[in-house]
């Protein structure tokens, strides 16, 4: 059976949830191979990880030559990867970094690439959702290795062991990849909540807010749910960037997902139409968020998501 | 200095947009307009020449697409860019990432024979196809280093710096022109044409260029040669109806509770 190569995205050898469902579906496509691109150190501790989740191989790239970098020598390095193991596919996470390594790697392989997949099937039939969510469109790669960047919760992750077996990969970075030097790096601070793109809920504030995201904290922390935000919010320096829920922000597909005092435009809706179930808490009864809702409370966010919060935390005990 | 700034023409997002059956991307029931990501790379390059005062600095707005495209150009050159370079061909037509970042290289290269070209700026994605992957599929043909996702951009001489936050960290990535530049929509509101703006804009050049111009095969480019092919388009079923309550006197929570706990969310 073919290899299919996955990246492993991670943070400091702390392997990153999209990891896993990737090798659940690159089981669907042949035989799932990990590519840990990090530090030495962290090998052992992600090998532990990808193999309880599938991993039959496991490639293990040293990165002193690709960390100060940007993008460029993580393309390098899967190019030689693919070149050496001819694999059926080659998976990534859909975030910035994955779908621009994606793009060079396709250049560099003469390969097909198709982002933001919201699942594929076992032909290498990808699904997408396009347009804010309004259409779904079915695809394939038709020349070269099939290069697919998948979209966080995408698929659950499959407890189930694989060999794991590690291969030590040396690869041969160019000068020419190593043009865009990352001269200082903060990482992002954790909240102590769940990571955005990868919450089963997710709750969110607008405009509506007027700057006090306190209810929606609260409301968030008796969910165990992320806390998102409409760019009106980040724009009015309320909350980061890293918070935006939409077309530039992050894309979204939680369980449930509850939209407080925002509207609904286009741009909001591309990055949270594909949630599971949605709820909105909005003053006006023409806001186009209720178009989309499941359930919706017309009324003060500020009074209603506190009542609910309360009521959550009373339900559960 | 020598600035190029890719603009695309996309169909406006908040009209009804369709695929056609032949599920191409249905370009004329529905108006167009620039990619409203694409403007701000067009207020970064012009924001770039006021900072470097005093310095010869030539923008050129590049696109490719059908007839209509031109569009985007003209509201470049509006906003304040010099030149416009629109490379049309119906052996276009249905090419996707590869193909388009092809085009775009290959334009940007004839520019280059012209005169060099020092920076080549993106909008972070298009907001049709949202892939944000041509700048880098671009940075990769022309061997450029690729500077992307710009929320703030800094340039000193041939030094560039820029702010960019990713999935996991805030980086501040240096590189020395030229260079690939996307930018985001952090980067700065960009500004509306202004009547003298408009009116200058008629009178600036405007080159259209075909594939054999740029040195493109047609056989390189278009549907046949995607590599990628789609399969079926499907309109989401519209979502059923769901359930509004009016909070009156904290009956709102209450009911919303009872809905979250129906689902099992509680
Ligand atoms: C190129 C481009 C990209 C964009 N990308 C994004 C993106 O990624 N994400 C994004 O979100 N937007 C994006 N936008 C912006 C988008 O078009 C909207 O402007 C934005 O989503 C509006 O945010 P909002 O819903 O919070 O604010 P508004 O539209 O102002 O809505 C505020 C809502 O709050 C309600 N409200 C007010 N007070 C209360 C209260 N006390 N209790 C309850 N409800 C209340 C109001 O009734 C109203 O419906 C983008 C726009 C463009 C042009
Ligand atoms: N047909 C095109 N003509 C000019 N620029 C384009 C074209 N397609 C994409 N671009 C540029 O590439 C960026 C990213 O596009 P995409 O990868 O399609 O999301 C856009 O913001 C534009 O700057």
């Amino acid at each position: 059976m073919s290899e299919v190569l996955v990246l492993v995205d991670h943070v400091d050898g702390a392997v990153r949830k999209p990891t896993n469902e990737l090798l659940a579906i690159a089981k669907k496509l042949g035989s799932p191979s990990a590519v840990f691109i990090g530090s030495a150190d962290a090998a052992s501790g992600v090998v532990e990880t990808v193999k309880k989740y599938g991993a039959e191989k496991v490639y293990v790239v040293d990165d002193a030559e690709v960390r100060g970098y940007l993008v460029a020598p993580k393309a390098e390095v899967l190019a030689q990867l693919v070149e050496k193991t001819s694999p059926a596919a080659v998976l990534l996470v859909s975030g910035s970094e994955g779908k621009e390594v994606a793009a060079r790697l396709a250049i560099k392989t003469s390969s097909g690439i198709i982002t933001d997949a919201v699942d594929v099937a076992e032909d290498g039939t990808a699904t997408q959702s396009v347009f804010a969510g309004n259409y779904t469109l079915t695809g394939k790669v038709t020349h070269g290795t099939p290069i697919i960047t998948v979209k966080p919760n995408s698929a659950t992750p499959e407890d189930a062991a694989g060999a794991g077996e590690v291969e030590q990969f040396s690869p041969t970075i160019s000068d020419a990849a190593k043009g865009a030097q990352v001269v200082a790096s903060q990482p992002r601070q954790s909240t102590g909540r769940p990571e955005l793109t990868e919450a089963a809920i997710v709750v969110s504030g607008g405009r509506g807010t007027g700057g006090d995201f306190a209810p929606v904290e609260k409301l968030a922390d008796a969910l165990g749910a992320a806390v998102g935000a409409s760019r009106a919010a980040v724009d009015s320096g309320w909350i980061p960037h890293t918070f935006q829920v939409g077309q530039t922000g992050k894309t979204v597909s939680p369980q449930l997902y509850v939209a407080n005092g925002i509207s609904g435009a286009i741009q909001h809706r591309a990055g949270m139409q594909t949630s599971k179930t949605i709820v909105a808490v909005n003053k006006d009864e023409e806001a186009p968020i209720f178009e989309l809702v499941d359930f919706g409370v017309v009324g003060d966010l500020h009074s209603v998501l506190p009542a609910l919060a309360d009521a959550v935390e009373a339900r559960k005990n | 200095m020598n600035i190029i700034v890719c603009v695309k023409h996309v169909p406006d997002a908040t009209a009804d947009r369709k695929f056609e059956s032949d599920n191409t991307v249905d370009r004329e029931g529905v108006d167009g307009l620039l990619s409203e990501l694409d403007e701000y790379a067009v207020e970064q390059a012009l924001q770039l020449r006021e900072k470097r005062d005093g310095e010869d600095i030539t923008i050129t707005a590049l696109t490719v697409g059908p007839a209509k495209a031109v569009d985007a150009v003209r509201k470049a050159l509006q906003m304040g860019a010099d030149k416009g370079v629109h490379v049309s061909d119906d052996a276009i037509a249905g090419s996707d990432y590869v193909g388009t970042s092809l085009v775009l290289a290959k334009a940007v290269e004839k520019l280059g024979a012209e005169s060099k070209v020092d920076l080549v700026v993106f909008g972070m994605a298009s907001t049709d196809g949202s892939g944000g992957v041509v700048p880098a599929m671009v940075a990769e043909r022309l061997g450029l280093p690729q500077v992307t996702l710009a929320s703030v951009v800094e340039t000193q001489g041939d030094q560039v710096r820029i702010k960019r936050d990713g999935d996991t960290a805030t980086e501040v990535v240096g590189a020395t022109l030229p260079i690939v530049l996307s930018v985001t929509d952090q980067s700065g509101e960009a500004r509306y044409p202004s009547f003298k703006g408009i009116m200058a804009a008629k009178k600036k050049p405007l080159e259209t260029l075909t594939l054999a111009d740029i040195g493109v095969e047609s056989s390189e480019v278009g549907a046949a040669a995607a590599w990628t092919a789609v399969e079926d388009t499907t309109a989401r079923p519209p979502r059923t109806a769901g359930e509004i309550v009016t909070d009156e006197d904290g009956s709102g929570a209450e009911a919303l509770a009872g809905f979250l706990a129906s689902k099992k969310f509680i």
